[in-house]
């Protein structure tokens, strides 16, 4: 009876205010959001039809997000650093597919066989991308594998900078427009429905196959598998005979690969590109590895598709049934307010918290 | 002794007088300070127009229009040369405040032709307000600026000192909603905007003149500068049943509310409508063929031989036809500055320049039926100089470019335009 009195005691003190206004912060945010959606779904507003638009819209958004997200999460796992500079990677990607299907567009192959160009554009794309990101690697990173974490991460806000003004200087500022693929113009449909988008349906199931590809990569494969000791541990990994520096290049590979393959489908869903256009993409791919849990493949996919979601439902769905005006305004707030959230709830991301355990 | 002491005070006397023929000091009486320029030494003129960036054209158009007005007069003032300080204010607030801070910091600055957006407009006019100088711009359009309604009550962000020779958007706002409700007889509108004066302000306006007129808003919503995927934001106004999407925003933005428009169900038939914001050679060429049967508000294309004068002159000097829809008031902008300050200036005899801060926007505020190349401009006291004429112009053939489309008018009104 009295250990039972001292155990709630002791409970009683380490609830402390702290945590009490942690939890009404939680079962606030939650009462709001779910408020909001009732509000709206009790008003009508969206048909069924609009809400499964919203859904196809967020999965598009959230697949290049999760395309992106992985570069950051993979480079974090090894290294244990963010680079920055991997949102210019994917805008290197997708510039210079733009001046590939531009040309493929002026000399008429994009229209005469479409698939042969896409898969052109692809291949430059992923090249750029991947090369792009082996050479930062070599030039910026690798000088500095041993200093300070903080070093290397200041040095990518720093090839961010230089990357932007370099393909600024390169090809200017103007903004570039992506020719229309004759294969992505229009809607699938079934029975006289509009289902989807083709250029959505593409952007969906190309990432899924690419994530798909990269999670057996990572978990059947002997690199894979070498990756996966190099982020546990990279000395004991380099006792156990495998060689480090090839791994951390491979990592920066196929992150720069995946950031090429989400340049061009970035580029056949917004349709333009400048030099500007991997900033805001790449902070929101770095929310998503965050949300997630850094270092964790999965996690960095389902953060990409979680975001991509809450920008297409949040404003639309939970502030205008709040009634806030003009709710789209605040998307990026919906989305930062979510991290903050989910990092209350699960410190370490949603999916991040094995993996730290792993770490400590 | 006596008749010595008179002849040295006459000497004295005569001194004195000869003294002030030979070197009248000018003694600067004016209420603001005055700026003195040695001679030789440059008339000095800020620009601050957006020239990086998404949005170049929109700045790099203006830019010219003033090198064309300084031309046009020489290149000099009294025998002074007129230099351009031309600074990037980034279509922003920060932009704008980085911009006149360093512009203030140079005494010898007379005065700012600029901003290009309301947006970096605002801080940029506060600061040179306080610093004394005089500052007039060729594209903002804000009613916040000078007045609203118009030439009735102070905007909000008024400063003394300023004057624009773009229209007021209390006057495009209602002839964007006039043409709307009566020209195409649509009675159910939405419109969107991305948080800047000059979108906010232009939406506000819109939608008050829409519902006067007697239609209905069905939906008013913003997007972030920045913002690439509006599906959400056009299935939300897609959802409230709108027949027409006012759009009075930028670059990119603009582009994607036209090319995702089409993929949004119940979209199919709205009408898009944008504002002079997108009247840009860059944004003809990026919505191309997506963009026809858009319709885009904004200045009155110049007509006459005073406006074929400067074409032939820009053509000259740059090898293209104007980009933008606003070179035209940037140059008259320019053209209005140099001659207010050409009034106001005293030449000493040493070929020192003087010019009384007050006195230039006294001068400024009295400009009547100036000749410029976008009509006979009047300043009224709130700052506003132009004529108020509105257009809007139906995008039917992108090959043609931006002089195609701000050759194809299909509505024009003066204000009030209600």
């Amino acid at each position: 009876m009295a250990a039972l009195v001292d155990t709630l005691r002791e409970r009683a003190v380490r609830f402390s205010l702290l945590s009490f206004l942690l939890w009404i912060v939680r079962i606030g945010a939650v009462a709001l959001a779910v408020w909001g959606t009732l509000v709206t779904l009790s008003s009508g507003v969206f048909t069924a039809a609009q809400w499964k638009d919203f859904l196809i819209f967020g999965l598009a958004q959230g697949s290049v997000y999760a395309l992106i997200a992985l570069g950051y999460s993979m480079v974090y796992g090894v290294l244990r650093f963010i680079n920055f500079a991997h949102g210019e990677v994917f805008m290197s990607g997708s510039m210079i597919g733009f001046f590939v299907a531009d040309s493929m567009a002026q000399s008429g192959f994009w229209d005469s066989s479409p698939i042969a160009a896409l898969g052109i554009v692809l291949l430059a794309s992923m090249t750029t991308s991947t090369l792009l990101a082996v050479i930062l690697e070599r030039i910026a990173y690798r000088p500095l594998r041993d200093s300070p974490r903080l070093v290397p991460l200041i040095t990518s806000l720093g090839m961010s900078f230089a990357l932007q003004n370099i393909f600024r200087g390169l090809f200017g500022a103007g903004i570039k427009t992506y020719p229309v693929s004759p294969l992505l113009d229009g809607f699938i449909t079934l029975g006289g429905i509009n289902l989807i988008h083709k250029s959505q349906a593409l952007v969906i199931g190309t990432a899924l196959i690419f994530m798909l590809g990269l999670y057996l990569f990572v978990e059947r494969t002997k690199t894979g598998k070498a990756m996966r000791a190099v982020a546990e541990d990279k000395e004991i990994a380099s006792l156990m005979g495998i060689d480090v520096d090839r791994i951390i290049v491979i990592t920066f590979a196929v992150g720069g690969l995946l950031a090429g393959v989400a340049g061009v489908l970035y580029a056949q869903v917004f349709r333009q590109v400048n030099f500007f256009t991997g900033f805001i993409p790449g902070i929101k791919a770095f929310t998503a590895a965050v949300l997630g849990g850094v270092g964790n493949i999965v996690g960095a996919m389902l953060g990409g598709l979680v975001l991509g979601l809450v920008e297409s439902f949040g404003p639309s769905i939970v502030l205008a049934g709040l009634g806030i005006p003009s709710p789209h305004q605040l998307k990026d707030a919906v989305a930062f307010v979510v991290l903050v959230l989910v990092l209350i709830f699960r410190p370490s991301g949603i999916l991040g918290e094995r993996l730290s355990r792993e770490k400590a | 002794m006596n008749r010595k002491f008179f002849l040295f005070g006459g000497l004295i006397v005569a001194a004195l007088a000869l003294g002030a023929c030979g070197a009248p000091a000018f003694e600067c009486d004016d209420a603001i300070g005055c700026v003195d320029i040695e001679p030789g030494a440059p008339v000095k003129i800020a620009v601050l127009q957006v020239i990086a960036g998404e949005l170049t054209s929109l700045g790099l158009d203006q830019v010219r229009g003033v090198e064309i007005a300084v031309d046009e007069i020489g290149g000099e003032i009294q025998g002074h040369p007129i230099e351009l300080v031309v600074e990037d204010e980034g279509c922003s607030a920060e932009g704008g405040t980085t911009a006149a801070q360093k512009v203030v910091a140079d005494p010898q600055v007379i005065g700012i032709v600029g901003t290009s957006c309301s947006g970096a407009g605002v801080p940029a006019s506060q600061i040179m307000s306080e610093a004394g100088l005089v500052m007039i711009s060729g594209s903002n359009t804000s009613p916040r600026l000078t007045s609203s309604p118009l030439g009735v009550t102070k905007g909000e962000a008024w400063q003394a000192g300023y004057f624009r020779t773009a229209h007021n958007d209390e006057v495009q706002g209602a002839g964007a909603a006039n043409f709307v409700f009566n020209e195409l007889g649509l009675t159910k509108a939405a419109s969107i905007h991305d948080g800047d004066p000059y979108t906010e302000g232009l939406v506000t306006v819109f939608n008050r003149e829409f519902e006067a007129f007697g239609g209905e808003i069905v939906a008013t919503t913003a997007i972030n500068k920045g913002d690439t995927d509006m599906r959400p934001v056009l299935t939300s106004i897609s959802a409230a049943g709108t027949e027409l999407i006012f759009f009075p925003l930028f670059q990119p933005e603009g582009d994607f509310i036209v090319f995702q428009s089409a993929e949004i169900a119940g979209l199919e038939d709205v009408v898009l409508m944008g504002a002079d914001g997108l009247l840009a050679d860059t944004y003809v060429e990026s919505v191309g063929e997506e963009g026809i049967g858009t319709y885009y508000s904004g200045p009155e294309t110049p007509t006459g031989s005073i406006y074929d004068d400067f074409l032939a002159a820009h053509q000259e000097k740059y090898g293209e036809a104007p980009i933008q829809s606003f070179h035209a008031h940037s140059h008259d902008a320019g053209a209005i500055l140099f001659a207010a300050i050409d009034k106001v200036a005293v030449l000493d005899d040493d070929g020192t320049l003087h010019i009384g801060r007050q006195a230039l926007r006294d001068a400024m505020y009295a400009t009547s039926n100036f000749q410029g190349i976008t009509g006979s401009l009047t300043c009224d006291e709130f700052g506003d100089c132009a004529g108020q004429l509105i257009q809007v112009f139906l995008l039917d053939d992108p090959a043609a470019g931006i002089s195609g489309l701000r050759n194809n008018a299909v509505f024009s009104c003066a204000a009030p335009c209600k």
